[in-house]
């Protein structure tokens, strides 16, 4: 469980998050999100310690994070960024197991564990000793999702995994990410600005704006019961955009979640 | 005929370094010093040939800059003796002093632990000089007269320029104010005065480019320019010291006439004859001294001159590489410090790099040590910001995800970050090292040897060919360093780096 207290964190001057609270729950998927600039991807830095907050306290399974234990914390999450954030001169089985070696996992358990995820992320082991820019961006998100399982986290933390990449590949890795996330029973925060991506991960969804959250819950609640005209407006523009896009089928797959 | 001097040269260098302590019952050891005008280099040679017959370890460190360079080396205890002129001594070295006679002289030199030989036979004195047809055609014949045309082009020697008794005591006395002089290399204003693109120099009447080139030495018609005897001063210890050896360069006490000297200064800068050679000659005729040298072939020159290049080199840019690739990468870390790392490197750049090995002296001394000091300062910037850039523009995004990997810093420095920088730090070094090969030719001007000296030489003696033995192997060395670096990169850049593709689905 990540708890946030009364947490507010400014970037010269400019507030970030504003005295924010709330409570992620242990082994489900939390979809984070809103706007550009309303402080989602503040949260996930806060979570794994990049930055300390201003004020308040982040608890970790009730321990609160500090500069001390964020060290420690940290190898209990893992976390995948938009690009992948792929070490450019390390191929993709030392990126994998960077950290495994680090802590010292015999050769023969790194071994193991990554045939484990590449058949898991269904990543084909032949790649394994191609560098980051010999990889497909599909393929790229994959490692960064490999090298933040390797050390099998309680936590895994996504910010806009799927994001660099192309509507295709998309899809597909949308579908292959959520079965692994229920066959891990992981604690999973993910990062969106996408509606329906949040909708389709999502356990809950806490919607953020102007690092506030304006409402949480689950996708129906937001549609049906928005809590602000904000929400309402956020969820019909976002609508109305997957209508356009003519991608029906997934906004029913998410009011059926 | 020089292998045996320049084998004892390197002897005594490395008893020097390795074993001060096993001097105990050694030979008399004299070390002299000579500026960087042919004359000077002869008269040094022939006293180290005078010292080394009595059995003295005899070091001869020529192409040292200018007067005031040899001066404080003599005061430094860097060298033993040097050729200098009474006029120089008086006018100009202790110009501060009241010095009316040589005895005053002897005087003001004992104080400092200095004596001062007798006039070896010759004066040098300074004058100024004209292209004969162009004096003739102006009616030029005294000094005086220059002040009626002040359209001349002057070019003169730094050294006279800044001389009291030189070229301010001149304008003042000949009313020459009009003139703006331009400062310039002594055997350079030669040529450009046979070219025709200056008309006055200043010369010494034992120049042989005087009657080589048909200068007109103008008449001192108010009598500016002092009575310039030709002596030796040393270090007074040395009667002590090596008295065997000052014994015997004293032989050259009122050994070398006008005649002698300028036949001397023909030889080396007309004719082109080794000085070492020309020296020898001398001996040979005026002592019967007997020439037991034999010279140093090409190849053991230039791989002398190639092992006190690299020794320049490597160490200065190896000390340059510790220190700076930390400074880099605190500047790289930490903006607003490395704006302070940086401008204090680049300050250290902009000093000409002939200040630079000049200010290290009174630290270093001369030799290796001063210009090894002076490379490693013009060293350092050049690593430092390339490597504080290739710290600096590590993507946020890769810096993130080594933090949230859980690496500690110095597990993110050495996996990640030196490794993610390292094509801007050996590009940083290989500039570095390219830079400091050309400037450790410098270093022949104060005496730390390198390809430099056969450059400086030749410039001096006006012989092409003694340029390119040390230019040749200089711009060699340069490709050859570049070419080390870069199979180092190609080694040490990890691949992943080096691939420019980037494939996509």
């Amino acid at each position: 469980m990540i708890r946030f207290e009364c947490v507010s964190k400014s970037y010269g001057g400019s507030v970030v998050i504003d005295n924010l609270t709330v409570t992620i729950r242990q082994n489900q998927t939390t979809a984070l999100i809103g706007p550009s600039g309303s402080g989602k991807s503040t949260l996930l830095e806060l979570i794994i310690g990049l930055e300390p907050p201003d004020k308040g306290a982040i608890l970790i399974d009730a321990e609160p994070l500090t500069s001390r234990s964020a060290f420690r914390l940290r190898r209990r999450m893992g976390y995948v960024i938009q690009d992948g954030g792929l070490f450019p001169h390390l191929n993709a089985r030392q990126n994998i197991d960077l950290m495994a070696k680090e802590v010292g996992w015999p050769l023969k358990r790194r071994r193991e564990r990554v045939d484990e995820l590449c058949a898991l992320t269904r990543f084909p082991p032949s790649a394994l000793d191609r560098f980051p820019m010999e990889l497909s961006g599909g393929q790229r998100q994959r490692v960064s999702l490999m090298r933040a399982l390797m050390l099998d986290p309680d936590i895994l933390l996504l910010d806009e995994p799927l994001g660099a990449l192309d509507p295709m590949i998309r899809a597909e890795l949308q579908g292959e990410l959520k079965s692994i996330f229920r066959d891990l029973t992981k604690t999973v925060v993910l990062v969106t600005h996408d509606l329906g991506e949040a909708a389709f991960f999502g356990d809950a969804i806490v919607l953020l704006h102007e690092g506030r959250i304006v409402q949480q819950g689950q996708f129906r609640d937001l549609v049906e019961r928005p809590g602000e005209p904000f929400v309402a407006r956020f969820v019909h523009a976002q609508l109305s955009r997957l209508a356009a896009m003519n991608d029906q089928a997934l906004v029913a797959q998410a009011r059926q979640g | 005929m020089k292998h045996v001097r320049e084998r004892l040269l390197l002897a005594a260098i490395l008893a020097m370094i390795a074993a001060s302590s096993l001097a105990e019952g050694a030979p008399e050891e004299v070390r002299i010093g000579s500026k960087k005008f042919t004359e000077s280099v002869i008269l040094a040679d022939l006293a180290a040939r005078l010292a080394t017959s009595t059995g003295a370890v005899v070091v001869h460190r020529q192409e040292l800059g200018g007067t005031r360079l040899l001066w404080d080396s003599l005061l430094a205890n860097e060298i033993d003796i040097y050729p200098e002129y009474t006029g120089t001594l008086k006018q100009e070295i202790l110009a501060n002093e009241d010095i009316v006679d040589d005895a005053s002289l002897h005087r003001a030199l004992a104080t400092r632990n200095l004596s001062m030989s007798r006039p070896l036979g010759f004066g040098d004195s300074y004058a100024l000089g004209m292209m004969r047809q162009t004096a003739k055609r102006l009616g030029i014949e005294n000094i005086s007269d220059l002040a009626r045309h002040p359209a001349l082009r002057f070019g003169l020697s730094d050294e006279f320029l800044s001389r009291q008794d030189g070229w301010p005591a001149i304008r003042l006395a000949y009313g020459l104010n009009a003139v703006n002089p331009r400062g310039m290399d002594h055997d350079i204003a030669y040529k450009g005065l046979a070219d025709g693109s200056i008309d006055v120099i200043d010369l010494y009447t034992t120049d042989p480019e005087v009657s080589y080139y048909g200068v007109e030495t103008l008449a001192d018609d108010r009598h500016q320019f002092a009575d310039n005897q030709a002596v030796l001063i040393y270090r007074a210890d040395l009667e002590r010291r090596a008295p065997k050896a000052l014994r015997a360069v004293l032989r050259l006490e009122g050994a070398i006439d006008d005649r002698s000297m300028i036949g001397m200064n023909n030889a080396a800068k007309i004719d082109r004859r080794p000085e070492t050679q020309v020296a020898a000659a001398f001996l040979a005729t005026s002592f019967g001294l007997a020439n037991v040298e034999r010279d140093e072939g090409l190849t053991s020159r230039l791989a002398r001159r190639t092992m006190e290049h690299l020794r320049l080199t490597l160490l200065s840019l190896g000390a340059a590489i510790v220190v700076a690739l930390p400074l880099g990468i605190i500047a790289g870390k930490r903006p607003t410090l490395g704006h302070a790392i940086l401008a204090i490197a680049s300050v250290l750049q902009t000093i000409p790099s002939l200040a630079l090995l000049v200010f290290m002296i009174p630290i270093f001394g001369i030799g290796a040590a001063p210009a090894i000091a002076a490379l490693f300062l013009y060293s350092l910037l050049p690593i430092i910001r390339n490597t504080a850039s290739g710290f600096a523009n590590i993507p946020p995004s890769l810096r993130n995800s080594a933090i949230a990997l859980g690496l500690t810093p110095m597990q993110r420095l050495r996996l990640i970050e030196l490794p993610l920088a390292s094509p801007a730090i050996l590009a940083g070094m290989k500039t570095a090292a390219v830079i400091n090969v050309g400037t450790a030719t410098l270093g022949a001007l104060i005496g730390a040897g390198g390809y430099g000296q056969p450059i400086f030489a030749g410039v001096r003696l006006d012989n092409f060919n003694l340029i390119l033995e040390g230019a040749v192997p200089a711009a060699l060395l340069a490709l050859v360093v570049q070419g080390l670096f870069e199979l180092a990169e190609r080694r040490l850049v990890p691949r992943g780096l080096r691939l420019k593709t980037n494939a996509s689905i």
